[in-house]
């Protein structure tokens, strides 16, 4: 009984974490990504709110937790509410088994407890995609029940997307679980210690998943809705798209799930291609310097750092590429980017059935 | 305990399932059937069969679901459409259904229990059930999988085909 209650005190503590981490970097992306779009323009961004414009997400946050819930007439009230909740809690849900850090396993009072992640399920990554398959619901339901027709052309353009790009973003990561052999994000990662030549991107396990990466990157952009992709929520089509008719903690969550999706996306990147919390050399300076056990800052530090470079990736297309028209979407999903995650598939598979292990 | 977690995914498939072709609104049937489908995939993992039960939610609830959505939002019926004819059919295949259950319990739990109660207590658990139905799949099951595919691509073939007809036509 005891150890019950020891496990479910650390697994809390945990995803208490974890969420702190998620929600605080949402904030914080919030305030970076005007930011980065204003000097990427030549523009200051957000400078009134706090010094140099510091404190605008919690201005912003205050603002939309004081503002009227309005919910449309003829909208279908159960399913306006529940659709913001059917797509944040997928978006928050996928961080369960992301591993942070060194795989260590610490006993605390006869508990084994992973410090670094908070559950090493043994099919990680089909967690991630069946969950994140599950946020195109929020969507739709929300496009559905708004009663309005902008959020129904909106909720419906996302659906296809969403369906037409979860397809690539499964066939580009089996290249990895091939090489790897493992379902499980802490082992995909713990097979790409030792430098930068052992990551999966630049070639290890014996086959480069560049090609694999960039489709995944791609259809990642697509999945979360962002610009280039953006098309349900087009602002010059659709007012808003799928949340037009959403206002005050409900447009709130929406705008969580789709920041979420960012760095989950990003996390599902660093840990996929980019070693995980691995650092490019060989060894980890902590352990040269004779300091092992602080080891994990620098392995979170660097975990840290991928994740923020795939963030201000987001936001640099963002400010490059004009939108995509609807049918050029399509073509470019379907004939572009299948194919080629196909063929890396085959061609992985024949590396890895001739040099298994190498 | 166990049993505690099976009675509450069974009872809750039952009701879930009974609402999907009660309720009036084919979208409030639809997300009915999400809940029974994670249901089911609970099921699996109490069964320790972790990667059907993620395979469920991400075939059934992600993708096919969807579908079924996207197309009754593009149709965009309304509640009062029924498709309610099939009362002789459905009350025929339901007796038929019930008489076996009866008759399966009046025959004793002697015979049931041999065939049902000894699941084969995984040794090929040991590698991880992703590894053993792999393997299961292309070696003991090879031909029911091969045929199986070959029905997905009847399916895929019919459907291009099916979309083509009108331009092919319009070049005679």
């Amino acid at each position: 009984m005891e150890t019950v209650l020891i496990r479910l005190g650390l697994t809390l503590s945990q995803i208490v974490v974890v969420m702190v981490a998620v929600l605080l970097t949402v904030a914080a992306l919030t305030l970076l990504e005007r930011k980065v779009l204003g000097w990427m323009q030549d523009r200051m961004g957000p400078m009134e709110v706090g010094p140099y414009g510091i404190l605008q997400p919690v201005a912003d946050g205050l603002k939309l937790f004081f503002k009227e819930d309005i919910i449309p007439a003829g909208a279908n009230k159960f399913m306006f509410s529940m659709a913001p909740v059917l797509s944040l809690v997928p978006a928050l849900i996928g961080f369960a088994v992301i591993p942070f850090g060194p795989d260590w396993t610490v006993d605390v009072g006869g508990v084994n407890f992973k410090p670094f992640v908070i559950t090493d399920i043994n099919i990680g990554v089909l967690y991630i995609l069946a969950f994140a398959s599950i946020g195109a619901y929020g969507i739709i339901l929300g496009g559905w029940s708004s009663n309005s027709k902008y959020s129904l052309l909106g909720g419906l353009r996302s659906a296809a997307q969403l369906i037409s790009y979860e397809l690539n973003v499964g066939l580009s990561i089996v290249g990895v679980l091939l090489l790897s052999s493992s379902l499980s994000l802490v082992t995909i990662t713990n097979a790409q210690a030792g430098g930068f030549w052992n990551w999966y991107f630049f070639g290890g396990g014996g086959f480069p998943q560049a090609l694999a990466f960039i489709v995944f990157i791609i259809s990642a952009v697509a999945e979360t809705n962002r610009t280039p992709f953006d098309l349900p929520e087009a602002e010059s089509e659709l007012v808003a798209g799928f949340f037009t008719e959403y206002s005050g903690m409900r447009f709130a969550f929406f705008f969580l799930a789709e920041y979420g999706n960012m760095i989950l996306v990003s996390c599902v990147a660093t840990v996929l291609f980019f070693g995980g919390w691995h650092p490019p050399y060989p060894g980890t300076l902590m352990e040269y310097i004779g300091m092992g056990h602080l080891l994990w800052i620098e392995g979170i530090m660097w975990f840290v750092l991928k994740v923020a470079f795939f963030l201000f990736f987001f936001f640099w297309i963002r400010a490059t590429l004009p939108r995509l028209r609807y049918d050029q979407l399509m073509r470019f999903g379907w004939k572009v980017l299948l194919p080629i995650a196909l063929a890396n598939i085959v061609v992985t598979s024949i590396v890895a059935f001739l040099f298994p292990g190498s | 305990m166990g049993t505690i977690v099976f009675f509450y995914f069974a009872s809750v498939i039952v009701v879930t399932a009974a609402l999907v072709v009660a309720l009036r609104s084919p979208v409030f049937s639809a997300l009915a059937l999400l809940v029974m489908f994670f249901h089911v995939a609970g099921l699996f993992v109490t069964l320790h069969a972790e990667f059907l039960a993620v395979i469920q939610i991400l075939v059934y609830a992600g993708a096919i679901l969807v579908l079924y959505l996207f197309v009754v939002m593009l149709l965009n019926l309304k509640g009062e459409v029924h498709f309610h004819h099939q009362l002789t059919v459905g009350l025929f295949l339901g007796c038929m259904v019930f008489a076996e259950a009866v008759l399966l319990v009046l025959k004793g739990e002697s015979s049931l229990q041999a065939s049902l109660s000894t699941p084969k207590e995984p040794a090929q658990l040991m590698q991880g059930n992703t590894e053993s139905i792999g393997e299961l799949l292309y070696s003991t099951y090879l031909f029911p999988f091969e045929i199986a595919s070959l029905i997905l691509l009847v399916a895929m073939v019919g459907a291009v085909i099916l979309t083509k007809k009108g331009i092919l036509e319009a070049k005679g």
